[in-house]
């Protein structure tokens, strides 16, 4: 038996050990998708909740985080369903509704091109190696309108599917992939504009 | 040749589904000939790397320094205590 996997034995019996181990992590997982310290806590609190109640089902073949995280997941997700579902519909129709094209229609000319060209941000390990990229892309993140920051937190932190999120949501599959991709156009402009902007010397514009 | 607007919403859809051999032929024609394209196709990459190494609960900047309240820490403490209770005594 590895060293980790015996700390997890000792972890799995004493519940008291996993708010203290893993709660920062947990917490931290949960607020980089919903950007609500509040509501972040609450999802900590509901997945150590369940974990307590599910203790005596856990298999004991994934180490104690990886558990902890995948209940998380699960929370996660239950709350956006419910978020979504509830908030009004309208929204979902408008920010999806290819006709009015908000937030798209000043990127490009009446022939479909970009009025300001995308940058090139080298590369992308170096990007990724960045603090200040992982800051800006926090900031960026929180910017996005709630409903598309919630489908692309499904997609890209959950790791659904579009079917998937479009069953969950109760959306249709062009609300769907319309959302998703604005809010990566909306991404990548603010962190442009935000942090590779900042990173560019002012001779180069 | 499609438009940037079109490629665009092409290279999105790449990320979420397997695109049909148009659709790839189109982007691929459309990115030979547009720089700005094939920005906005790298940088859709280093964003999904991004999202991936955050899901992973990997490096994630200056948030490792995120932490629990101790407010929140001692509510959570409470509430999974009040439960334990509950769990070795059901009949109560």
């Amino acid at each position: 038996m590895t060293e980790n996997a015996k700390d997890d034995q000792g972890a799995l019996s004493e519940p008291e050990q996993w708010l203290k181990l893993y709660g920062d992590e947990l917490f931290r997982f949960a607020l980089v998708q919903l950007h609500d310290a509040g509501l972040a806590e609450d999802m900590v609190q509901e997945t150590l909740l369940a974990a307590l109640q599910a203790r005596d089902r856990y298999s004991g073949e994934a180490a104690v985080k990886t558990w902890l995280i995948g209940i998380l997941k699960h929370k996660i997700v239950d709350h956006i369903r419910k978020e979504v579902r509830e908030s009004a519909r309208e929204d979902i129709e408008r920010l999806s509704d290819r006709r009015t094209e908000e937030g798209i229609d000043e990127l490009f000319d009446a022939r479909g091109h970009w009025i300001v060209r995308p940058q090139d941000w080298g590369d992308p390990e170096s990007c990724l190696e960045q603090g200040r990229f992982w800051d800006a892309l926090e900031i960026c993140l929180q910017r996005l309108k709630v409903l598309q920051a919630r489908i692309f937190a499904l997609k890209e932190f959950s790791g659904l599917s579009n079917e998937e999120i479009c069953k969950e949501l109760e959306i249709t599959a062009t609300n769907c992939w319309v959302l998703l991709y604005r809010a990566r156009v909306g991404l990548r402009q603010c962190l442009e504009a935000g942090w590779h902007g900042d990173s560019r010397e002012v001779a180069d514009r | 040749m499609i438009s940037c607007k079109d490629a665009s919403e092409l290279v999105s859809a790449s990320l979420d589904r397997r695109l049909s051999n148009w659709e790839r032929f189109k982007v691929r024609t459309h990115l030979m000939i547009c720089k700005g394209c094939v920005n906005f196709s790298k940088q859709m990459k280093v964003l999904r790397t991004a999202t991936r190494r955050l899901a992973e609960g990997g490096e994630a900047g200056s948030s490792t320094q995120v932490r629990l309240s101790e407010e929140a820490r001692s509510r959570i403490r409470g509430a999974m205590q009040e439960q334990g209770h509950r769990h070795e005594d059901p009949q109560d």
